[in-house]
């Protein structure tokens, strides 16, 4: 029997504990397969492997997310990230940035609920989504409402909000970007930067 | 980046300056080692401290920070000196034989034209002699006086090794043996890679320290070809693309720019934009600018961007100013003029200089709304944290809302690399709690305040309900839909401009790439650069194909990279006036006698023969600039500067102060500190461990870095009774920070003009949020300056004093 096997895969195999017969047929005797058999599962057996880049630097190395669950059911929990072998670039490795984005993902600094800071109060408070969206939703448009310069002195049409102003990211993808440069630009906020400027 | 990560490996020289790849991007620079290990490169560092590339280097040599133009011009002068000219390039490929008006010149560290009460330049001197035929005049010989070759080499000669050593504090032995390993990378068959970062941006002159490296790059002939190229390694995972798709004060996407007041309607706006070729057979690309705008506009509104209401121009705000930018922001912020503020993935508080400022800016906001997947020091100002944050919450009245949106394991979409390869990504997990995506958030945010403009009316409202906002969800627009909004698609029949009869495109296919942009409203493109990543083949910025054909680490299969899936840019120049690689061993395009061929997608048309255009197609002259023209605000060629805050007063005209044109805020001039005050040069810098005040959130890179801390030369220990280990506090004329203080070899003192300049290294990663011990960053310290020509903070080099202190003291929150 030809099997063609990576390395991965003959972790899976193997790992998984799968039948004795499998194993046989890589030439795993009996007593090997009976070892095997009740070695605990290779933790990344039964994960989702996702391809993903570092989050942090424009080396952009490739990665894989090793997850439980499934993203489209809203249960993925994310077990193990490493280094794409396939990358062109990074081929595997990663620095200790990188090498430690799975507790950037678990941070017990993540944000989890939105929260409110009322003026002159020492805490955040939780609001839900739909408070603060209007909230932010009515200041916006008090804001422009208010301040919005339509025309300049000389009459020329100048669209031009600048007393709200907003900073893009650096880490968001090009389709983020995208739709916030749409929604700023279409405001008028002059105000408009990204992390590019430092 | 020019070229990419992976084409590093084909160098045979390395120069690693305003950087620090080794500890910074380090995966990147394991094509520094793979270059040393497989090609026999070597590697050069110029750097204040012995950094840990330094450690691998062939050669390293020590530099006052802030000083580089001068190293630059010196490398520059030596080099025409003693013949080290790449001449064939030189000649046909640069703008050295064009000819410049009479009227310019350099006297005094100035060039012709400066108003000190504006502080600006009337650059109109600063350009070519134009012909009769509306072309640039020329002397192909080199003799003319006033030819840029000629104007170039008078501008260096005062920049001799012995005024390198005085200005720069680099020895003149170091300089020296680095000229000649540079110098030899003037022969076609030897190139020179430039690997730089934020040491060259972060400065009151850093746009001139760029332009001084790439115009060396010029001279040895290293630009568009294997091994060689200007590599900015950017940093954040898609500052490249944030910065692509135009999310600034001035620019739209693509390098579009946003229009000012004098540009009163479309056509005043186009008629500056012409970019007519200034020499014969020229492609000069921006051209084509027109079908860019009209896209983009298209793709923004729609139905409602039509030939007759100026495609929507009046929607677009009209700058009365340069820059909206950060710096301009928050010192509008601070004098009361802004009300709402929004913080998407950035943390200001410890990302823009001078703290207090910030502090007392953020403190007169109504609200504040941060989005982040991370706690930040920023949405949590108002918050007292002893020495760390020593605020009086009570009087702040600021609003706060805190938004969390997911990270990048929990998303889908794409991101641009520093060598500008688009790759995509899938969600790998499910989002914590209630956390949402940043494309969400927008929407909801766009969608009620539509519904408001919609049932109350208000201030203009145009362009807010007539955003085009065709997704399956509003609610949600998916990352598919918008990266094919970015692509652009047709909306009517696009036809071939060669024959009308031909349909190129059909009414709602994606379109091929830009080349079938259209200016007549048939056709939406988000960002024109970028269109062909997501086109009728599907998305190619999913592709994965990492075969590399002849190993030249162009890796063509492996994503899209922009613009058309080019990976060097400027690759014509790779070969020589016939069309015949430089170095046939590092091949990348070849005339084949019909068209172009090779390992890339050629930079002109495949079928321009050689001596026709040009490799430098962007540029209306064809060819490259040593001589920019009037495209910087602070010079045609780099000039040396000092920064704002200076140890030794700028020796070519101790009257000017930093760089003579840089907007300076006058609450932030009258925060200077001086060399008597404050002796010792500062500058800061990021770690291995450590991403910039993200890993502190992060449990393993707390451990590898717990504590903020700062470093010392020996010599300065000595002299201040500091020992390793000891609380120090370092203080500026706008803030004072504790650390604890790393004595050591990495740094010296330097001798500049004949004084000793000690320099003190500031790490940037500590804050009062997350898992690292509670810490400072150099933002507590540094000058609320910019660069004249892009307002990057001067992070890089200003002024403290240091002592030994003890411990500071944590606030009510533990
Ligand atoms: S693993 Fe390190 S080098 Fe690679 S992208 Fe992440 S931070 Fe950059």
């Amino acid at each position: 029997m030809n099997v063609d096997l990576s390395r991965r895969g003959f972790l899976k195999l193997s790992g998984a504990g799968v039948a004795a017969t499998s194993l046989g047929a890589l030439g795993f005797g009996e007593a090997e397969a009976a070892e095997a058999a009740h070695v605990r599962a290779f933790k990344l057996t039964t994960t989702t492997e996702t391809r993903n880049t570092c989050t942090y630097c424009s080396v952009a190395c490739g990665i894989i997310i090793y997850s439980k669950g499934d993203v489209r059911d809203g249960n993925a929990d994310i077990v193990h990230i490493e280094g794409d072998v396939d990358h062109p670039t990074n081929r595997g490795t990663l620095c200790p940035k990188g090498a430690a984005l799975k507790s950037y993902v678990k941070s017990e600094t993540r944000l989890t609920q939105p929260m409110l800071r009322a003026a002159g109060s020492s805490k955040f408070e939780p609001i839900t989504w739909d408070a603060a969206l209007d909230k932010i939703a009515r200041a916006m448009k008090d804001d422009r409402d208010a301040n919005f310069i339509t025309h300049n002195d000389a009459g020329v049409p100048v669209n031009r909000w600048t007393t709200t102003g907003f900073l893009a990211a650096s880490a968001t993808t090009n389709e983020t970007a995208w739709a916030t440069t749409k929604v700023v630009k279409a405001l008028g906020i002059a105000g408009f930067d990204n992390q590019a400027r430092v | 980046m020019t070229n990419s990560w992976t084409d590093i490996k084909n160098t045979d020289l390395v120069i690693v300056m305003g950087g620090n790849a080794a500890e910074a991007h380090p995966c990147g620079f394991k094509w520094v080692t793979e270059a040393k290990a497989h090609r026999g490169a070597r590697l050069i560092v110029v750097d204040p401290r012995f950094t840990r590339t330094a450690s691998v280097a062939d050669v390293y040599a020590p530099i006052r920070p802030g000083s580089d133009i001068a190293f630059l011009m010196g490398m520059i002068r030596w080099c025409i000196e003693n013949d080290k000219v790449q001449w064939e390039y030189v000649k046909n490929f640069t703008n050295a034989a064009l000819l410049v008006k009479d009227e310019y010149g350099w006297e005094d560290g100035l060039f012709v034209g400066y108003d000190a009460e504006k502080r600006d330049y009337d650059r109109s001197s600063w350009d070519y002699q134009i012909g009769e035929d509306g072309f640039a005049r020329t002397d192909p010989t080199l003799q003319d006086p006033r030819c840029v070759w000629n104007l170039l080499k008078q501008h260096v000669s005062i920049y001799t090794p012995e005024m390198v050593e005085r200005i720069c504090g680099t020895p003149k032995d170091k300089f020296l043996k680095i000229a000649e390993m540079i110098g030899e990378c003037s022969t076609p068959t030897k190139t020179m890679t430039s690997m730089y970062a934020l040491g060259w941006t972060q400065h009151s002159k850093g746009s001139q320290n760029i332009r001084g490296m790439a115009m060396l790059q010029l001279i040895l002939g290293n630009i568009g070809v294997r091994g060689g190229g200007m590599n900015a390694l950017r940093g954040h995972s898609n500052i490249q693309g944030l910065t692509d798709i135009g999310l600034m004060s001035n620019l739209l996407p693509g390098y579009l720019n946003v229009p000012t007041e004098k540009e009163t309607d479309f056509e005043t706006y186009m008629s500056t934009r012409a970019f007519k070729p200034l020499q014969p057979n020229q492609t000069s690309y921006w051209q084509n600018y027109r079908k860019f705008m009209v896209s983009f506009m298209k793709s923004m509104w729609g139905d409602h961007a039509t030939a007759e209401n100026d495609w929507a121009y009046h929607y677009l705000t009209k700058l009365d100013v340069p820059n909206y930018d950060i710096l301009r922001m928050f010192e509008l912020m601070n004098s009361g003029k802004v009300n709402v503020y929004f913080c998407q993935g950035f943390n200001p508080l410890l990302a823009f200089p001078n703290r207090g400022k910030l502090t007392s800016a953020l403190s007169k906001l109504k609200l504040l709304v941060t989005i982040d997947p991370l706690e930040t020091e920023t949405a949590r100002f108002w918050e007292n944290h002893g020495d760390f944050n020593n605020v009086d919450s009570a009087a702040i009245q600021t609003e706060v809302l805190q938004l969390p949106s997911t990270c990048f394991a929990e998303d889908e979409g794409s991101l641009t690399s520093s060598g500008r390869w688009i790759q995509w990504h899938w969600a790998g997990g499910t989002p914590p709690g209630e956390a949402k995506h940043d494309t969400w958030i927008m929407a909801q945010i766009f969608l009620r305040i539509r519904e408001l403009y919609r049932t109350e009316g208000g201030v203009f409202p145009d362009p807010i309900v007539n955003l085009s906002w065709e997704y399956a969800d509003e609610g949600e627009p998916s990352p598919e839909e918008l990266a094919k909004e970015i692509n652009g698609r047709a909306l009517t029949p696009v036809m071939d401009a060669t024959d009308p009869t031909k349909t190129l495109v059909e009414a709602g296919q994606q379109l091929l790439n830009f080349s079938q942009i259209r200016d007549d409203g048939s056709t939406t493109s988000g960002c024109w650069i970028y269109s062909g990543c997501w086109n009728e083949k599907g998305n190619n910025m999913a592709l994965r194909d990492n075969n590399d054909p002849d190993s030249t680490g162009a890796y063509l299969g492996w994503s899209f990279a922009w613009p058309l899936n080019r990976r060097i840019l400027y690759n014509r120049a790779s070969a020589d006036m016939a069309g015949k690689p430089w170095d046939p061993s590092r091949k990348l395009m070849e005339w084949n006698g019909e068209k172009w061929t090779g390992y890339d997608v050629p930079d002109i048309a495949p079928t321009s023969a050689p001596g026709t255009v040009m490799p430098f197609i962007m540029n209306a002259e064809g060819v490259s600039r040593l001589f920019s023209r009037g495209m910087l605000r602070d010079g045609p060629f780099p000039t040396h500067m000092e920064p704002f805050e200076t140890p030794v007063p700028n020796v070519i005209n101790p009257k000017i102060v930093g760089n003579p044109v840089a907007r300076v805020f006058a609450d932030d001039a009258a925060q200077f500190g001086t060399s008597e005050q404050f002796p010792h040069v500062a500058t800061s810098y990021r770690l291995t461990e450590h991403f910039h005040y993200w890993t502190k959130n992060n449990a393993v890179n707390s451990v590898l870095q717990p504590q903020f801390f700062v470093e010392v030369s020996e010599q300065l220990g000595e002299e201040k009774g500091i020992k390793g280990g000891d609380w120090v506090r370092v203080w500026s004329n706008r803030g004072s920070v504790k650390a604890k203080a790393v004595v050591t070899k990495r740094l010296k003192p330097l001798t500049c003009d004949g004084k000793t300049v000690h320099v003190v290294g500031i790490p940037l990663h500590w804050g009062f949020i997350g898992a690292a011990r509670k810490g400072f960053g150099p933002n507590s310290l540094t000058p609320f300056v910019g660069d004249a020509n892009v307002e990057t903070p001067e992070f890089k080099a200003f002024l403290v004093n240091i002592e030994k202190s003890t411990a500071p003291k944590e606030g009510p929150v533990a």
